[in-house]
């Protein structure tokens, strides 16, 4: 399809420049529209990310926009978030959390989305339809449950009844059974359109399926695991609801907590809220820079969660 | 899909040799088990055990003493915060939830669909697409901050204040009141969501063939009849898959209202998800709390049965 919308490209005569001119003027509505929209995105944010530049006291006398021409700016609000407000170890926290509760449904998830794919075995189907409809339950049906199980199998496991929510365990658990459905959903899509017979053609030299699963299978999947592993990393980094239940202890809080609470206390302390705010959102933002292609296949094939 | 792995497809077989992946499954086990595990102690037998609740007091967040409807009839009849049908226009968090399915879906469509096409038409293409698609990748909490600054109440704090003064408005206080809350709420979440559905649609887009518009356009075709006649018939099922997604996520939005006013004022915005948290977490009834999350339940139900048919004619199709 692309190398016959070529062919006519090639074959259309090249456009001269006074035609490019009057196509221009002519498109000038869609440019105006266009930049009309891109500034009505960026201001909410820019508008913050000024915001957080601004002294305390210049914040409280004009607006930022009134600051773009010739304003002092400093980084003292960030700072301020990151050593007094505790910012600084919620950003640990929340890194602490987001790396095994992706790592940890990524690696259960691809084995069982293998199996899925490659081997038969008894209601394979069937599981995997009961799968696809666990991948939209909403969590808050499973929220109270998950906590109590928490408890009493810490209880019955350590006589701690906090062993889970007391550290990251709980919510590393909780994240990767609420991330599994989704995961094996994608990555058992993407297995099944490798090549048979080269699986085919390892088994018949005697390749064990955890040699097929690790030497072909992991390594020509990468694309998919990339973006699953993306998507539910942001998923986390993000998260506010499934902390604010599973991490019970105030000195494990990520920083989605942490603003909640901040602005709780300090209501309307823009200086600091708007620190705390790009503080969280610098590594969405790095990850959305720098793996933007991934991050984009992900959310298309999550359209389904 | 079952035709995966047949076993009559491999040529040179050595003879008598079985393959270890027919082996009635067994070998299947120790790939599936870690996730099934997980999967019923920690996700299915808490949805179960969430229904149950739903029929009990749950005090506590335990199973205390059985009440069979009472929960639902008190959230659907008595219980003004969730669903208010006294007096004309009804309130309440299930209204919010209907407030929210039909302006933030429409809105996020009808904007997604003109990024989406009037990005395609300029050289600019990737750098408006990336400006519209940010705000997908932060969280909720930020969303929520961004725009309580943008509805600040101060005309030198808040963009939008600052607007209407110089146009020689007074201030609103978006947040504060209670007919403009909600929407100002759904505005910024669909500032959020739009990139989602401008990405799924451009992608849609792209994927037309070239030489049909070409054509048309030969044939003297307007670039509205463009759209209209080839492009749209076109989008049709992409933009069924984006209103299912967008459904989910009005069903389960809560982090953006929880930060951005707490439900206020007066309840005024509250949302089914945030009813969920406030009965069970604040005031500790697990029961009530279940039979709200038993109604979220209730209403993904069609999205899930409708998943299901879409994966099952798929996998007839491969």
């Amino acid at each position: 399809m692309t190398t016959a919308a070529e062919t006519v490209a090639a074959v259309r005569p090249r456009a001269t420049p006074a035609s490019r001119i009057l196509g221009f003027i002519g498109r000038t509505p869609v440019h105006v529209a266009l930049i009309g929209l891109a500034l009505l995105w960026l201001i909410p944010s820019v508008g913050l990310l000024v915001t957080s530049f601004r002294p305390r006291a210049d914040i409280q006398a004009s607006g930022w926009w009134e600051s773009l021409f010739g304003a002092t700016y400093t980084v003292r609000n960030y700072d301020l978030v990151l050593d007094a407000n505790q910012m600084g170890s919620s950003f640990l926290n929340s890194a602490l959390i987001a790396f095994p509760a992706t790592i940890l449904p990524l690696f259960i998830g691809a084995l069982a989305a293998y199996a899925f794919s490659w081997i038969k075995f008894p209601f394979r189907d069937t599981i995997f339809l009961i799968l696809v409809a666990l991948m939209v339950v909403p969590i808050q049906s499973a929220l109270v449950p998950v906590l109590i199980e928490f408890q009493e199998l810490g209880t019955f496991l350590t006589g701690d009844r906090t062993f889970f929510t007391g550290w990251y365990w709980g919510i590393w658990i909780a994240h990767t059974a609420f991330a599994l459905p989704f995961c094996i959903f994608l990555l058992r899509n993407f297995f099944i359109t490798l090549p048979r017979d080269l699986i085919e053609a390892a088994r018949v030299d005697g390749a064990s399926n955890w040699k097929i699963f690790y030497r072909i299978v992991l390594p020509l999947s990468v694309p998919a695991l990339a973006s699953f592993g993306i998507f539910q990393f942001l998923w986390v980094w993000n998260d506010l609801l499934m902390a604010l239940i599973f991490i019970q202890e105030s000195d494990l809080w990520p920083m989605t907590i942490r603003i909640s609470q901040m602005q709780d206390t300090y209501g309307s302390e823009w200086h600091l809220l708007s620190a705390a705010a790009f503080l969280l959102m610098i590594v969405p933002l790095l990850v959305f820079f720098s793996l933007q292609r991934y991050f984009v296949q992900g959310l298309l094939a999550g359209s389904v969660k | 899909m079952s035709s995966t792995a047949a076993p009559g497809s491999v040529v040179g077989r050595p003879p008598g040799r079985r393959l270890p992946s027919l082996k009635g499954g067994w070998g299947a086990i120790p790939f599936v088990a870690p996730a099934l595990a997980v999967l019923l102690f920690f996700l299915v037998v808490p949805v179960v055990w969430t229904i149950a609740m739903s029929f009990n007091t749950g005090a506590g967040l335990r199973f205390r003493r059985w009440v069979g409807f009472d929960n639902f009839e008190r959230l659907l009849t008595r219980d003004g915060r969730f669903l208010d049908t006294d007096e004309w226009p009804w309130s309440g968090a299930l209204i919010n939830n209907i407030r929210w399915l039909v302006v933030y879906t429409l809105l996020c469509l009808i904007l997604g669909l003109i990024t989406a096409v009037l990005a395609t038409r300029v050289r600019y293409e990737a750098v408006f697409k990336a400006i519209i698609f940010i705000p997908l990748a932060i969280s909720g909490v930020a969303v929520a901050l961004i725009w309580r600054f943008v509805y600040s109440p101060d005309p030198s704090l808040g963009v939008l204040n600052a607007a209407i003064d110089t146009l020689g408005g007074d201030p609103v206080s978006w947040l504060g009141q209670e007919n403009t809350v909600n929407y100002a709420i759904i505005l910024a979440y669909v500032w959020a969501s739009t990139g989602f559905v401008m990405v799924v649609l451009s992608a849609a887009l792209k994927g037309i063939s070239q030489e049909v518009i070409e054509a048309a356009r030969t044939d003297g075709a307007s670039e509205w009849q463009i759209f209209r006649r080839i492009q749209f018939p076109l989008l049709s099922l992409p933009i069924a898959v984006i209103t299912v997604w967008l459904i989910i996520n009005v069903i389960k939005v809560f982090d953006i209202v929880y930060i951005m006013t707490n439900g206020g004022p007066g309840g005024a915005s509250r949302v089914i998800a945030f009813s969920y948290y406030v009965e069970t977490f604040q005031n500790g009834q697990g029961g009530y709390g279940a039979a709200v999350a038993v109604v979220m339940l209730l209403l993904i139900v069609p999205v899930m049965l409708l998943n299901i048919r879409r994966f099952r004619s798929e996998a007839i199709q491969a």
